[in-house]
């Protein structure tokens, strides 16, 4: 069965690299599965999500957000500032940013200072966040 | 003639200072090969994020961003990388030389610095250079991404942001050390902004024709204009990972070699005691001899 090059990687470190038979992707326009054989494609990823990749049948899945993603027949390569494994996330820190950045979000109906985009975005991924840590 | 008891305390105190230097090259040692992992595991990111950069400027045609604005030639920034602490042999000082006739070259023109380390702010700041902003302490401990984009921010906001009288840079660039291998380090001082026209300079064209034709999900010029932010931050955090790797064997190197001449010196000096001990002992003998003889 035909494969494909999947590579997750970070600014600090090649985060993930191995052969998987599908993968999905959460992109700003939506989630998008790729089988192997796709044609070539770009896109940015989605603020935050979870990326959801087969291999031999066992689904995984890794936290991505705010970056790029290029597609070829037989290699996908994220590229993304934010991406982990669920294994290392720790939910207690993960619920308690959560928790913070929605207290954020909330104080900004009052304070005009605090930036709503990034408060938005910064809630999506603490709760992307708790959601992996919960499946892993 | 000196006296042994003198020689004998130099040559204690040049042991202890071996002692010291040979543990600071430990030291180094074991932090070189983290910061030297840690360079090697960000090179792939900023390499693919090159790629695709490449493949979309190729796509984009002409395509303006506030990051590749061409003005005038009056006001640089330079973002200057250094080390906090010395001993490092010659690791800051070429940088600083470069950096301070760069400004001699320039006379007329308005130059400004960001200072990353504490030799660079106490440099400039000594020559009553103007700086913008200062980092000390940050390349002593471990960098993550975050920070380094956050410098990388700043800048794109110096450079694009218009402040009420005070004029925006037209050009900045970057100077450190970049590593090379354990004992090389490579002085750069590169332009990073404004970016080079896409279509020049910084697209590998054989890359680019040998990209196939993709399916953009978003505009090619969408993507583009928050692929080159991202560039310029990757671009300055790669340069500090760089800086402090460098740092690391600079100051390897420097100790070595330190641990090297403190035991040339030792030796020199237990020659000359060994010598000064056996005059005294020949005089001795001298006056024993000849005060025998004179009864």
């Amino acid at each position: 069965m035909a494969k494909l090059k999947l590579e997750i990687i970070t600014p600090e470190r090649v985060l993930l690299s191995q052969e998987v038979t599908e993968v999905q992707i959460p992109t700003l326009n939506g989630e998008v599965g790729i089988l192997p054989g796709h044609t070539s494609l770009i896109s940015q990823l989605a603020v935050a999500g979870i990326l959801k990749y087969k291999d031999e049948g066992k689904e995984r899945i890794a936290v991505v957000g705010s970056g790029f993603v290029e597609v070829f027949a037989d290699k996908v390569t994220i590229l993304s500032s934010l991406a982990e494994k669920p294994e290392d996330i720790n939910i207690e820190s993960a619920r308690r940013e959560l928790e913070a950045a929605e207290r954020t979000l909330k104080s900004a109906e009052k304070d005009l200072d605090v930036n709503v985009t990034d408060a938005l975005a910064k809630v999506e991924r603490a709760t992307v966040r708790v959601q992996a840590a919960q499946n892993k | 003639m000196p006296n042994l008891q003198g020689i004998r305390r130099r040559i204690r105190s040049v042991k202890n200072m071996r002692q010291i230097t040979k543990a600071m090259k430990l030291v180094s040692a074991s932090k070189l090969a983290r910061a030297q992992s840690r360079i090697t595991a960000a090179r792939p990111y900023s390499v693919k994020l090159r790629e695709m950069l490449s493949n979309l400027a190729s796509r984009a045609g002409e395509y303006q961003h506030p990051l590749m604005e061409v003005r005038g030639d009056e006001h640089y920034l330079v973002v200057l990388i250094t080390s906090d602490k010395g001993l490092c042999g010659a690791f800051n000082t070429y940088l600083l030389k470069t950096a301070l006739q760069f400004v001699k070259d320039n006379p007329n023109k308005k130059i400004e610095f960001l200072c990353i380390g504490r030799k660079a702010r106490d440099f400039v700041r000594r020559r009553n250079i103007s700086i913008v902003n200062e980092y000390v302490g940050l390349v002593s401990k471990t960098i993550n991404y975050t920070e380094g984009s956050k410098i990388g921010e700043e800048i794109i906001k110096l450079f694009t942001e218009e402040v009420e009288g005070n004029s925006r840079p037209d050009k900045v660039f970057i100077l450190y050390n970049e590593f090379k291998s354990a004992i090389q380090q490579n002085q750069v001082f590169n332009q990073i902004l404004p970016l080079a026209s896409l279509n020049q300079g910084e697209v590998d064209y054989k890359l680019a024709a040998s990209a196939t034709d993709y399916i953009y999900e978003q505009p090619p010029a969408d993507i583009l204009s928050r692929l080159l932010p991202h560039y310029v931050e990757t671009q300055i955090f790669t340069a500090l990972l760089d800086s402090v790797a460098a740092e690391h064997g600079a100051r390897m190197s420097a100790m070595d070699s330190a641990s090297k001449n403190a035991t040339e010196v030792i030796n020199k000096l237990t020659l000359g005691m060994n010598r000064v001990r056996q005059a005294a002992i020949t005089r001795e003998i001298i006056e024993v001899v000849s005060g025998a003889a004179a009864l």
